[in-house]
C-alpha cells in the first residue's frame, strides 16, 4: 500500500474532516443550548457556533509582537490536523475507520494529546504571561487525566484480548465486540468503573468546566488562547470542535458500540444512515452526559485540586475497574496464556 | 523548587475578573503569589467636583448615580450630614421608607455579589440562578420607588414617595419568596462541594488584621468583628429595632475569616435583613414623609445653613462616610464620599499574599469591591505627585477630546 495511496482513502479523508468539522459545531450548539436551558437561560441559536466560526475567519489575524510567529501560526493547524486524524482512526456508525488498517487505539491515545501539545505550543509562542501561566497548567492536566484514560482503553482491550479475541487492539474489532456481551457481573461492575472513569477525561481532555483551568477566562482572561484571534482562534476553536466529536466517539466505541442494523433488519444504505443516526443520538448523549452536565453542575477545580481529583479519585476508580475486568476474565472464561 | 524564578503578571487594568478598572501586579512563584501591589485611579469621575458646584437637593440625586448597586446608601448618608448642617427634622415615616428601601437594596447587592462569587469560581449555573432570585428585590424596588437602579428616592429632608397600603401585600409577598429561597440557597452555595474547596481557607484574613487594617462591613464581620453602622450608630429607623450584626459563626464552626466566611456572612444578612423589614413594616407609623413640600423653603434653609457634618450609614458592602461642610452658599464648600471600599482595599495586599492565582478572583471579589465609587484621581509624573484642579481636569479632558477628533 505504501507508495500508492487509494482514492478512498483520500476522499474519505475529506469526508471525515468535513463531517468532524460540521458535527462537532453542530454538538457544541447542542451543548450551549442545553446548558443555558440548565441555567434558566434561552440560550443562542443552535447554529451560533456556525456564525462565531465564520466570523472569527472573516477577521485578520493578530501576531503579539514579542510571539515567535512560526510556531503561535504552525499551533492551530497542527491542532485541527491531529484531532481531525483522530476521527479517521475510529468507526462511525457502522461505517469502518478510513485508515482502520493503518494503526490501532495506542495510536488514538497518542494522537489524543497532539492538539493539546500543540496548544501548549502556541500558548508558550505567544509570548504572554497569560499564555504560559496557561500552557503550564494545561501540561499538568494532560499529565492528570492520561492516566486514568490509558487505564480504560488497555483495560478493555485487554479483556478482548483475554476473552481470545483475535487483534483486540483494533478500534474496529472493540466496536463490533461489545465487551459488555462477554463479561460477567464483576466484569459489568468494572466496565460500569471504567466508563466513569471515561466520563470524567472527557471534560478535562475538551477543556470544559470543571477542568478548564488552561482557559479559566475569569482568572488568565482565555489563558492559551489569550493571544489568538482571527483566523487562528477559528481554527482552534474547530480544533476544539473536531476533538469533541472524537472524544465522544472513542467513548461510544469502547463502551456502547452497539449499532442498530444489529437488533433491527436493515440492509444496504438504509442500515448505513439508521446506524449513523443512531450513533449521532449516542454521541449526543455522552456530550450531554459528561460534557453539558458536568459543567452545568460545578465551578472550576484550582490546578492542584485537579491533580488531586485525577491522579488521586479517578485513576483509583479507574485501577478498580481494571482489577474487577482481569478478575472476571480469571474467574469466567480464563485466561488466555 | 526554591530556584524557581519569580516573574510579573499584570492583571488589570481591564480584566475579564474585574467589573471595573483597577491595575494588579503579581509576583508569581509558580502558581503562588509572592507578592501584590495594586494601583486604583483608572476610573475617576470627578463626582464630588461636580457636587461642589450643585446645591443640595441636587446633590442628592447625584448621590445616586455614585454607585448603582447601593445608591439609597450613598445618598441616606449625605442627606443625613446634610439634614444634621441645617437641622431638618426629618419626619418618622421617612425612617422607615428610608429603611425599607435601604433592606431592599442590601438583598439584592448581597444577591448580586453572591452571583458574581459564584462567576469568579467558574460556577456559571449559580452565577445565573442568583441573579434571576435577585429579580424579585429589584422589582420590588421598582414597584415602590419607580427604578431599578438610581431610586432616587430619598430627598434632603426625607423621601420623595411614600408608601400606600395596598403596597404592603407586594412587599410581603417577597418576603415570602425570599424566605422559601434562602435555604436553596443556602445548600446551593454553602454545601456544594466545589465551593467548598475553592473557598474555605482560602484569602484568610485574621481578625487582628481586620481591625488593623480598619476594614468595615461583611469584610469586617466575616473575620468576627462585630461592626455594624446600623447597631453601633443607629440612623434611620434602626434605633426603633434590634440590629445584630451577622458573624460567620451563624452556620461555619468558628470564624475563620476565609472567603467562605464572606459568603455565609452575606447570605445570612439577606436572612437578617428580611426579618428587619418585616418588624420595620409592622412598627410603620402615619405620617408625612417630608419635612417641607416646598423645595425652595428646602433650598433656602440649606443654603443658611453652615457647619459641617458627617453621615455614616451600612452600605450593603460596609460602611459609607459621608462628610460635607457648608458655609452660608447654595453649594457645600467640601463634600467628601468615602465608600466602604475604600477602607477594605488594602486588606487585598494581606489576603492575596501566598494564595494561588486561581483564587485572585474570587479573593478580589470577596470584598466586594466597588471601584468607581473609590476612585480618587492621583497623577504621578517623575515621582512627583501633583494635585489636579478642576480647571486643569477639564482642560486635559478636552485635549484628549480633541486628540481623539484628530
Amino acid at each position: 500500500m505504501i507508495g500508492m495511496v487509494p482514492i478512498t482513502a483520500v476522499i474519505g479523508c475529506i469526508g471525515i474532516a468535513v463531517y468532524g468539522i460540521l458535527f462537532g459545531l453542530v454538538l457544541q450548539g447542542v451543548d450551549r443550548k442545553c446548558a443555558a436551558r440548565m441555567q434558566a437561560r434561552y440560550g443562542p441559536p443552535l447554529h451560533q457556533p456556525f456564525i462565531d466560526i465564520a466570523k472569527l475567519f472573516c477577521k485578520d489575524n493578530i501576531i503579539p509582537k514579542n510571539a515567535v510567529t512560526s510556531v503561535f501560526n504552525a499551533a492551530p493547524v497542527i491542532a485541527l490536523a491531529a484531532s481531525v486524524t483522530i476521527l479517521l482512526y475510529l468507526p462511525i456508525g457502522s461505517i469502518a475507520p478510513v485508515l482502520g488498517g493503518w494503526g490501532d487505539i495506542i495510536l488514538v491515545l497518542y494522537l489524543l494529546t497532539v492538539p493539546g501539545l500543540a496548544m501548549v505550543a502556541g500558548g508558550l509562542a505567544s509570548g504572554s504571561p497569560y499564555a504560559t501561566v496557561g500552557s503550564q497548567r494545561e501540561m499538568v492536566t494532560m499529565i492528570a487525566y492520561e492516566m486514568p484514560l490509558a487505564i480504560a482503553v488497555i483495560a478493555i482491550a485487554w479483556r478482548l484480548y483475554a476473552a481470545g479475541v483475535t487483534d483486540p487492539f483494533s478500534l474496529v474489532t472493540i466496536a463490533q465486540t461489545p465487551v459488555w456481551s462477554i463479561v460477567g457481573i464483576p466484569g459489568i461492575i468494572g466496565m460500569l468503573l471504567l466508563m466513569v472513569a471515561m466520563a470524567w477525561v472527557t471534560p478535562a481532555e475538551l477543556s470544559r468546566v470543571p477542568c478548564d483551568t488552561p482557559e479559566a477566562e475569569t482568572e488568565l482572561c482565555g489563558g492559551i488562547l489569550v493571544e489568538y484571534s482571527g483566523k487562528n482562534l477559528a481554527l482552534f476553536t474547530l480544533s476544539g470542535a473536531v476533538k469533541t466529536v472524537a472524544m465522544a466517539t472513542l467513548a461510544v466505541v469502547l463502551f456502547l458500540p452497539w449499532n442498530i442494523t444489529w437488533f433491527v433488519p436493515l440492509a444496504g444504505a438504509a442500515g448505513i444512515i439508521a446506524d449513523l443516526v443512531f450513533f449521532a443520538v449516542k454521541v449526543l448523549l455522552v456530550v450531554f452526559f459528561s460534557v453539558s452536565l458536568i459543567r452545568v453542575g460545578m465551578a472550576r477545580f484550582r490546578i492542584n485540586h485537579l491533580v488531586t481529583f485525577y491522579w488521586g479519585y479517578i485513576t483509583l476508580i479507574g485501577f478498580a475497574g481494571m482489577i474487577l475486568l482481569v478478575l472476571d476474565a480469571m474467574l469466567g472464561m480464563g485466561v488466555v496464556a | 523548587m526554591a530556584n524557581k524564578p519569580v516573574y510579573n503578571i499584570p492583571i488589570g487594568p481591564i480584566h475579564p475578573a474585574f467589573k471595573e478598572p483597577i491595575l494588579f501586579t503579581f509576583d508569581i512563584q509558580g502558581e503562588q503569589i509572592k507578592g501584590v501591589d495594586f494601583a486604583p485611579g483608572k476610573t475617576h469621575r470627578a463626582i464630588e467636583w461636580m457636587g461642589m458646584r450643585r446645591n443640595p437637593v441636587q446633590i442628592a440625586h447625584l448621590c445616586d448615580r455614585i454607585c448603582g448597586i447601593c445608591g439609597v446608601s450613598h445618598t441616606l448618608a449625605f442627606s443625613r450630614a446634610i439634614e444634621q448642617i441645617a437641622e431638618i427634622e426629618v419626619p418618622e415615616r421617612a425612617h422607615y421608607v428610608r429603611s425599607i428601601i435601604a433592606e431592599f437594596e442590601r438583598i439584592q447587592s448581597h444577591l448580586l455579589w453572591a452571583g458574581v462569587a459564584a462567576h469568579e469560581l467558574g460556577f456559571d449555573t449559580l452565577f445565573h440562578l442568583a441573579w434571576r432570585v435577585r429579580e424579585e428585590a429589584m422589582d420590588v424596588i421598582e414597584y415602590l420607588t419607580g427604578n431599578r437602579v438610581n431610586y432616587g428616592i430619598v430627598q434632603v429632608g426625607g423621601v420623595r414617595r411614600d408608601f400606600t397600603e395596598d403596597q404592603f401585600p407586594r412587599i410581603e409577598q417577597a418576603l415570602q419568596t425570599y424566605e422559601g429561597l434562602v435555604n436553596k440557597l443556602v445548600t446551593l452555595f454553602l454545601e456544594d462541594t466545589t465551593i467548598k474547596l475553592r473557598s474555605m481557607n482560602c484569602g484568610v484574613l485574621s481578625e487582628r488584621d481586620a481591625l488593623e487594617l480598619c476594614t468595615v462591613g461583611p469584610t469586617a464581620r466575616a473575620s468576627g468583628l462585630a461592626l455594624d453602622v446600623r447597631s453601633d450608630a443607629p440612623y434611620a429607623a434602626y434605633g426603633d429595632i434590634e440590629v445584630k450584626p451577622v458573624l460567620p459563626d451563624v452556620y461555619s464552626d468558628g470564624i475563620h475569616g476565609d472567603v467562605y466566611d464572606r459568603i455565609v456572612v452575606r447570605l445570612f444578612e439577606v436572612v437578617e435583613s428580611i426579618r428587619i423589614v418585616r418588624e420595620l413594616m409592622d412598627q410603620m407609623p402615619v405620617g408625612p414623609v417630608l419635612w417641607e413640600t416646598k423645595y425652595a423653603k428646602i433650598l433656602a434653609t440649606c443654603k443658611k445653613a453652615e457647619g459641617e457634618a458627617i453621615g455614616r450609614v451600612e452600605a450593603p458592602r460596609g460602611e459609607c462616610f459621608h462628610y460635607v461642610r457648608m458655609n452660608r452658599s447654595e453649594a457645600p464648600e467640601a463634600w467628601k464620599v468615602k465608600a466602604s471600599t475604600y477602607s477594605n482595599q488594602m486588606s487585598w495586599l494581606n489576603i492575596l499574599q501566598g494564595e494561588q492565582i486561581a483564587d485572585i478572583p474570587i479573593i478580589v471579589a470577596s470584598i466586594d469591591p466597588c471601584m468607581s465609587c473609590t476612585d480618587r484621581v492621583s497623577v504621578i509624573r517623575d515621582g512627583r505627585q501633583d494635585v489636579m484642579t478642576g480647571e486643569a481636569l477639564h482642560r486635559l479632558s478636552v485635549e484628549k477630546t480633541r486628540r481623539l477628533q484628530e
